[in-house]
């Protein structure tokens, strides 16, 4: 069976697999920055709690005494800020726009209205910082003020944080992509499954078999499976055509080839001018030739037909030598050449014993065909190491430099001139052997005659 | 010899008589499987050709039908189909061997004298003339009880020769009796094949005379 290649787009399990995995990935990116602010934003506002707590008891000891504003920063304001990592605070006290206390050039925000706490995430001394702000109004006997105290808080306690979340986040995305992805995989190939197994039933099939696919498939492959199985039926009609056919066109031809050759043979007889019986002649040999043609190029198309699915059975070489041989004795005593078998018991070979016994009667032909009158045809079988076939006669040989040419279709060797031949007999020959996993070889006996063998 | 042509195509079959009639063999003709059922009823022959394709049926009927009449007469059928597996199955039938369409009239004649052969036992004509003894389908020639093995060639264009003794032959006429028309053959090969026969003859009361210019004639003292 000849292999053409088959072009390629992609695997499509790759494909699947890929686009599940690409997808998995978004996910999994999506997944750890939702993670992440998630994990921020709780973080953020614990921080903001502790801020607001310490704010608000800051505000909480403001009072006025004797029409002065009076405030005592109670030591756990600052204390409940408190982190592992010594993260610094800042703090200041405004009494209406006149600071009280704390760092002046930490910027207050104004609040907007109805509202008296903010919070803001900001940058003072060069570092991120959380802010708080929040304002209170004191109200005494003839004074009426508003008192604004803001903190902030360097981050490095909260980024640690962050820091651990992002990681373990990341390992647990990591964790959930190797999975998907092995799943992905997983379902790419299983998807694929009926396909690669409707792929493999179909190659498994003998040569004979054209039979419909009826295993049950999945919906979507059901087109292709019913195209296939179309293609087949259509395949075997055309191949029961060709048979019919190829026997057909053998009939049609060889009848009136035949009577044609029988009454040219007849006239030549009959009639004496030796210009009528030369054009009588030459006559005879084209109907020969073309009859010859006729029948090389049906076997070749037969053979062709047969080698493409081949019908192996077990045949024995050397029963099918002798019944050629036995068959053509008529055909060599008119010329006087002998056919001498020289064989084994047996040599059985796998093959079609009909392509086998067409390829092998070429070969006796052919060297019927180029023997001289009065000489032996050797034919050997043997067995072992492989079997083969070897035909030699003591005719002319091959030209050594067109030997390697003669197998070619419609090529005949330059001694071939004045015998008739479609120059097809090698190349069936070869063909044969070749569709049998064997080869013909072609060389020269040292006395010069032509020897052909035919190996398995 | 006395042989039954069953073939449907006119034009064929008025070839091969004439043919087989120009070989000295005496011949009948019947176009469909109903006259040919009737010929070989009627008549022994020496040997059947028989067309597979007939318009009443098919030749393989004749076969079965005349094989299961116990008749051993030899049969070649002559096929256009070139299954081998076809040709196969008439030799399992019975036939003795097959001629493809076209056929070369030697090789039909070839495969008649091989079968006929091989049927020895069967009355077969021997040609009597003084001291030599002459079976053209056995190849046997004895002159004076001496028996002389002949090459098929030389078989053949004594065969000739005597068959139509007292008649001229030309080389060239002789070239294409004895050799098929796929080979150029001079002239000249003729000439060794007629000094053997010469030579078997020496003792014998047959003569092969040279008429220069016109060809050989067998002359019988």
């Amino acid at each position: 069976m000849t292999n053409n290649p088959v072009y390629t787009s992609g695997s499509l399990r790759n494909k699947l697999a890929v686009r599940l995995i690409g997808g998995v990935l978004i996910l999994t990116v999506l997944l750890f920055f939702v993670v992440r602010n998630y994990a921020a934003r709780i973080a953020q506002q614990s921080q903001d709690s502790i801020l607001r707590a310490s704010v608000t008891s800051m505000l909480d000891t403001a009072n006025i005494q004797d029409g002065v504003v009076e405030m005592d920063i109670p030591y756990s304001s600052f204390s409940i800020l408190n982190t592992s990592t010594d993260d610094r605070i800042f703090y200041a006290i405004y009494q209406d726009d006149q600071i009280l206390s704390g760092y002046d050039d930490l910027s207050v925000p104004a609040l907007p209205e109805n509202s008296t706490i903010a919070f803001q995430s900001t940058v003072f001394a060069d570092v991120p910082v959380r802010q708080v702000t929040a304002t209170r109004i004191l109200i005494g006997a003839e004074l009426r003020t508003q008192i604004t105290a803001s903190v902030a808080q360097t981050q490095d306690n909260l980024s640690g944080t962050l820091t651990r979340i992002s990681q373990h986040a990341a390992v647990l995305g990591a964790g959930f992509f190797s999975l998907a992805m092995l799943l992905s995989i997983w379902a790419a190939s299983a998807t694929i499954g009926p396909l690669r197994r409707l792929a493999s039933s179909v190659t498994r099939r003998g040569p004979e078999d054209l039979s419909p696919v009826v295993k049950p498939v999945p919906l979507e492959m059901a087109p292709l499976v019913l195209s296939l199985n179309n293609l087949m039926a259509r395949l075997e009609r055309s191949l029961n055509q060709s048979e019919d056919f190829i026997a057909e066109a053998a009939h049609r031809m060889r009848t009136p080839i035949a009577t044609v050759r029988s009454h040219a043979e007849a006239t030549l007889q009959r009639v004496d001018k030796e210009e009528n019986r030369r054009a009588l002649r030459s006559m005879i040999h084209a109907i020969d030739e073309s009859s010859r043609a006729a029948g090389q190029l049906l076997d070749h198309a037969m053979i062709i037909f047969r080698s493409n699915q081949l019908e192996c059975n077990d045949v024995d070489l050397v029963d099918l030598v002798q019944d050629i041989v036995l068959r053509i004795t008529p055909l060599a005593d008119m010329k006087d050449v002998e056919l001498r078998l020289d064989s084994d018991e047996s040599a059985i070979v796998s093959g079609d014993s009909i392509l086998l016994q067409n390829a092998i009667r070429n070969l006796i032909d052919n060297a019927m065909k180029y023997s001289p009158s009065e000489s032996v045809i050797f034919l050997v079988v043997r067995s072992s190491p492989k079997p083969y076939l070897e035909v030699s006669d003591q005719g002319p040989g091959f030209f050594t430099d067109e030997i390697n040419l003669l197998t070619g279709r419609f090529t005949r060797g330059r001694n071939a001139s004045g015998t008739i031949g479609s120059g097809l007999g090698l190349t069936i020959a070869r063909d044969v052997a070749v569709a049998h996993g064997g080869q013909l070889k072609l060389s020269n006996n040292s006395s010069g005659g032509a020897c052909v063998t035919f190996s398995f | 010899m006395k042989f039954l042509l069953i073939e449907d195509n006119q034009e064929l079959a008025l070839a091969v008589l004439e043919r087989m009639r120009l070989d000295g063999h005496v011949i009948d003709h019947a176009e469909n499987l109903a006259n040919a059922v009737a010929f070989s009823a009627t008549e022994d022959y020496d040997l059947i050709l028989l067309d597979i394709m007939l318009p009443d049926g098919d030749g393989r009927d004749f076969l079965q039908h005349y094989r299961s009449l116990k008749k051993d007469t030899p049969i070649i059928v002559l096929t256009a189909r070139s299954q081998v597996s076809d040709r196969i199955s008439m030799l399992d039938l019975g036939a003795d061997d097959y001629v493809t369409k076209p056929f070369d009239h030697a090789e039909l004649q070839a495969r008649c004298r091989a079968v006929l052969r091989r049927k020895a036992g069967s009355a077969q004509t021997v040609i009597r003339l003084g001291n030599v003894e002459f079976n053209p389908v056995a190849g046997h020639l004895s002159i004076a009880g001496k028996v002389i093995t002949l090459r098929n060639r030389e078989l053949r264009l004594l065969e000739l020769l005597i068959n139509s003794r007292g008649k001229i032959f030309s080389k060239q006429k002789l070239v294409d009796r004895l050799f098929s028309y796929d080979n150029d053959v001079s002239e000249n090969a003729i000439e060794v094949y007629i000094g053997r026969l010469r030579k078997h003859l020496e003792h014998s009361n047959l003569k092969i005379t040279t008429l220069r210019g016109l060809g050989y004639r067998l002359d019988d003292e």
